[in-house]
This record gives structure tokens, C-alpha cells and sequence, in this order.
């Protein structure tokens, strides 16, 4: 269930932390089984992460459905985390949203149909001053224009 | 300005190694090393600077140093807080973007202070680019030997990891950010026992911000005074200003605590097409919103924001011209409490959510005249009320904005139609 790739960093995680406190690095462990599962985390998968680091299943489950980032229904391979907050706002990204979904013929929360990009409208994500903005992946794009948007979303293979 | 935490922003790879020892980097953790200072120097030089947590709080960082109980037998923690997520809020990023030596540095030398050994950077995981900075920062201070046990043969050892987030507002609360490393939901604890006593894996452990801490290595290469002396009184040093919203040059400024609103208005470019300016939330979505005139006449530092009515906070200053309607404003930052609220304390997890669908169906045109009354109503019900201070966060720009501009909201209420959009 989890691979030997994924097992030797979860390790390196562990290696962080007191001996016998290896479930603090739950949260690195579900986002390295998320990455290697289309972006997806299954209850199994959940379960396995839980009992890697030898903590209850409902420990991990909690983990896994507080926090934002993990993905319990099907993604695309890019998910766009558009900020939609207040500096954001104030500078047009509703309009930039409603344009991006107009480009791929989704709404926000789903996934285009070749399964390549779904779009998210997510909170703050701490970069006000180059609003509007998104990220996809490691990267955050700043400064969005339709223009930019279109140059940036066609690129994505 | 650019003083402190930004001083060497203009220089070539200034986030590197070799930069910030050229600038007198590392020398205090090196005379640390060599035995060269005791603990109490050091909250002394601190005490003076007049340093106060960056993070929000703005409580004396000297002061909460000398909390610690350092003698105390077993493990101690030092943790950096640099889960920035508030609304308006992204100087944290630059700083591990482009000083994250400074950071390192300010956590050693608490390490010392405190006597914890062992260090966590609570970094929020969507900051990628931060986060491999500082991640290769630390490698380079590792390789250098700054870091380690016993390191250059000495007494003094200090290991530091970064621990990364997974998207929750909330974990920037401080308990909850300890919950958080050890694995659980970011849900807030009781305090007391406060975090000095019993803090993460149950240990004494310090929590600083990011800001905070990227400040006491230059206090102790210039002194305490020196630092004070930057800002104003009650305020030392510098601040980096958020400057977001309506403004030509959006950025962070690193600018003298004390400095006037329209001095910082000037400097970041003044406002988009020269519109008028219309209100200010001066430090981050969780403090009061300020109209322009009360604005104006604010100057930057804890005092000043506090006379005008507001709070200094995180200094994630959001600029709002007159094309901005407050109804919508507010309704997208009712929102925002709501989705990140943990859940934990009932008038927090259930105001947050009146607060928002109130304020959704004044939006939808579905309003009703009682709206504003019931909208105070339950902020006053979460204030004071939670665990933790998001219930507060969410309560607060709920009464400042109806008292500041309660005639948008009559406005919308009444004729179904945003007073300034129409």
C-alpha cells in the first residue's frame, strides 16, 4: 500500500521528531501517499499511513479531514488553489475566477473532463501583495491577468 | 528603512550563507558558541530593544524568554511560528524567502536563552518556495557547523527541523500550532498551563513569530538601544508592513515603528488611480476596519493604532478605496472565519456560520431589517467566549464595520443593491 519510495521519506519525517512520537509526521506521510495516489487519499490509504506510524486509524482519518489539503474526491492532475480573500478580491480575482471557468468549462470544485486541471477557490494563502493569485503545485503565480491566466493554463500538460 | 529583517534584500543572493555572515551574520551565535554571553545578558539586551511578538499579540519577546523555566531538569522546544495565513498577511514569506539565516539565527540564540535544544519552524505548506529556503539555509548552517550537538566542541547544541502545515488558519494559534506537530487536528488548548510549562510533547517550550525572531540577531549585534531607538516609544525597532488593496505599489516595507499612515501610504506608491481612499484594516482581517479620516491620522506603531481604534496586529495593512462595497467586504471575510473555525468552542463554530449566511443573504438581496441588529448580536456572543482568539478575529471586523459604515449595510438591506456598486 505505501511504496518503499514513499517509506524511506516518511522515515526521513520521523527521523525529525522524539523517538516514539512518529505519528507527528502524519501530516507529511498523508501528503506523501496523497502524491503518489492521484493526488487522492482513500481510507486505506488513510489506514495504512495509521498503521505505518502505529497510531489509531481514526487518528490518522482526523488528520486527514481537518486540515485542507488532502483530497477525498478525484482531482486533476493540476489543481488550481485560486485565493479568492479579501486583498484578492480587491483587486478582481472573482472576475478572474468566473474567467478561468469560462477557459476550462468547470465550475469551481470540478475536475475538466481529460482529467488534466480542477480548480479550487481556496483562503488566504499569504502572498497579498501580488494579488490576485493562485497556486498550482510548488508554485505561486502572482499579479494575475486573463492574459496571464490564459498563457499560464495553457501551458499545463 | 530596510533596516532589520530586509537589510540585505538588495543584495545578490542575499538568502545565502555567505550574505548574511558578511553583514556580521552568525556573530552573536558564535560568541554564544565561545561562551561569550550568559542567558540573562541577552533578555536583558532583549528587554531594552523593546521588541514585541510580530505575530499579532505584540506581548514583549524579552519578557516571554524569561518565562522559560531553563534550569528546569529534561527536554525544552523552541518553536517558530511562521504559519502565516491571515488575510492580508505575507511578510513571514518574504522573510524566509530572503532572510532565513536571521531566522535560524534568532532561534539559536532563544535555544540558548531557554536552554531547548531541539527547534521546529512550524511552516504552512503551501509556501513551497519559503520553505525550500529555509530548508536549504539550514543545510548550509548544518555544513558550516552552526548547528548540531555540542557544536564546535562546546556545551552549546541546537537541532532545528522545519515542521510543515497542511492548509488550517488555525494553526497559527499557538496551542494549536503545538497540537499540530504532534500530529492531531490544530485544535487550541486551555491555558493555562501556558506552553512555557507544559508545551509541546508536554515539555517548557517558546513560541515565537518568524518577524520576532529575524529580529534579535541584529539587537545583539547593534544593542538593545539601538534597536528601540529605530522606533518609537512602547514600539521599538521596525516593522514590516504588509501593503496590500487599493494601492500602486503593493509590498512589504520594513519601515520605522511611529510612522505616519500617510507617510507609509506615500512610500507604498499612494492610491491605484488616484482614487480616494475610503478604509484601512491596519493589521490583518482580524482587526478593526478604520475609515479613512481615522486613518490618516494614525500613526504606525502599537499606540498609535490602538488610539485610532484599531490594532497593529500582524501590520498587514489592506487599503480600500471608494469603489469598495464594505457589505461584500465583510461578507468575504465572515466567510473566511467560518471555513477555518475548528470547531471546537460552539459560539465560534455556530456564530461563524450565522455571521457568514446573515451577511450572504443581505448580499443575495434577502435581507431583513432586524439583519443588523442580529448580526451584533452574535458577534457579541462569540467575544470573549472561545478558547482561542479566532472567535474574537471573527467578531471583531463584525462590529467595526457596522459601526463604521452601517449605512452599506441599511443601504443593501433596504434596496436589495450594494450602495456603491449599485
Amino acid at each position: 500500500m505505501i511504496s518503499d519510495n514513499a517509506k524511506k521519506q516518511i522515515d526521513d519525517w520521523i527521523a525529525k521528531y522524539p523517538q516514539g512520537r512518529q505519528s507527528s509526521a502524519v501530516m507529511e506521510a498523508l501528503k506523501i501517499v496523497q502524491a503518489e495516489n492521484a493526488n487522492q487519499l482513500s481510507h486505506d490509504s488513510i489506514q495504512a499511513v495509521a498503521d505505518y506510524l502505529n497510531m489509531p486509524g481514526i487518528a490518522a482519518a482526523e488528520v486527514a479531514t481537518f486540515y485542507e489539503n488532502y483530497n477525498h474526491q478525484p482531482v486533476g492532475k493540476h489543481i488550481i488553489r485560486f485565493c479568492h480573500n479579501i486583498s484578492c478580491m480587491l483587486n478582481g480575482s472573482d472576475d478572474l475566477i468566473a474567467h478561468l471557468e469560462t477557459k476550462l468549462g468547470v465550475k469551481t470544485g470540478e475536475v475538466t473532463k481529460d482529467g488534466l486541471i480542477s480548480v479550487k477557490k481556496v483562503e488566504c494563502l499569504g502572498a497579498c501583495v501580488g494579488a490576485p493569485m493562485f497556486q498550482i503545485g510548488d508554485q505561486y503565480y502572482e499579479n494575475l491577468t486573463t492574459d496571464k491566466i490564459d498563457d499560464i493554463v495553457d501551458g499545463l500538460k | 528603512m530596510n533596516e532589520v529583517c530586509f537589510k540585505n534584500l538588495d543584495k545578490d543572493q542575499c538568502w545565502s550563507l555567505e550574505t548574511y555572515e558578511a553583514s556580521g551574520g552568525y556573530s552573536t551565535w558564535r560568541k554564544i558558541i565561545k561562551g561569550e554571553y550568559t542567558p540573562d545578558e541577552i533578555i536583558n539586551e532583549l528587554k531594552i530593544s523593546g521588541l514585541r511578538g510580530r505575530g499579532g499579540a505584540g506581548f514583549p519577546t524579552g519578557l516571554k524568554w524569561s518565562f522559560m523555566p531553563r534550569n528546569a531538569q529534561g527536554q525544552k522546544y523552541i518553536v517558530c511560528n511562521s504559519d502565516e495565513g491571515e488575510p492580508g498577511t505575507c511578510k513571514d514569506r518574504d522573510i524566509l524567502r530572503f532572510n532565513p539565516h536571521a531566522v535560524i539565527e534568532g532561534m539559536a540564540i532563544g535555544s540558548y536563552v531557554m536552554d531547548a535544544t531541539v527547534g521546529y519552524n512550524y511552516i504552512r505548506g503551501e509556501f513551497m518556495e519559503p520553505i525550500k529556503r529555509f530548508e536549504g539555509a539550514l543545510k548550509e548552517a548544518y555544513a558550516a557547523g552552526l548547528l548540531g550537538k555540542n557544536i564546535n566542541g562546546s556545551e552549546v547544541s541546537f537541532d532545528l527541523y522545519s515542521h510543515l502545515g497542511a492548509g488550517a488558519y488555525i494553526c497559527g494559534e499557538e496551542t494549536a500550532l503545538l497540537e499540530s506537530i504532534e500530529g492531531k487536528k490544530g485544535q487550541p488548548r486551555f491555558k493555562p498551563p501556558f506552553p512555557a510549562n507544559v508545551g509541546l510533547f508536554g515539555k517548557p517550550t517558546t513560541i515565537n513569530n518568524t518577524e520576532s525572531f529575524a529580529s534579535v540577531p541584529d539587537i545583539m549585534q547593534n544593542g538593545g538601544q539601538w534597536f528601540a531607538d529605530l522606533g518609537v516609544e512602547n514600539s521599538g525597532g521596525t516593522k514590516l508592513f504588509s501593503v496590500s488593496g487599493h494601492i500602486n505599489n503593493p509590498a512589504n516595507y520594513e519601515v520605522s515603528m511611529g510612522m505616519p499612515f500617510s507617510e507609509l501610504l506615500t512610500l507604498a506608491g499612494g492610491m491605484r488611480n488616484g482614487a480616494k481612499l475610503k478604509a484601512v484594516i491596519p493589521g490583518g482581517s482580524s482587526t478593526p476596519v478604520l475609515t479613512a479620516e481615522a486613518a490618516m491620522a494614525m500613526t504606525m506603531d502599537y499606540d498609535g493604532i490602538d488610539k485610532a481604534g484599531s490594532m497593529l496586529g500582524a501590520g498587514s495593512v489592506i487599503i480600500m478605496d471608494d469603489s469598495t462595497c464594505m457589505v461584500e467586504v465583510l461578507t468575504r471575510l465572515a466567510h473566511f472565519y467560518y471555513d477555518e473555525s475548528c470547531g471546537q468552542c460552539t459560539p465560534c463554530r455556530e456564530g461563524t456560520g450565522w455571521l457568514y449566511r446573515v451577511l450572504k443573504r443581505i448580499m443575495d438581496g434577502k435581507g431583513k431589517a432586524d439583519d443588523i441588529d442580529l448580526l451584533l448580536g452574535v458577534q457579541e456572543k462569540i467575544m470573549g467566549n472561545t478558547i482561542c482568539a479566532l472567535g474574537d478575529a471573527a467578531a471583531m471586523p463584525v462590529e467595526s464595520f457596522l459601526r463604521n459604515f452601517r449605512e452599506e449595510f441599511e443601504y443593501f438591506i433596504e434596496h436589495k443593491k450594494s450602495m456603491v456598486k449599485g
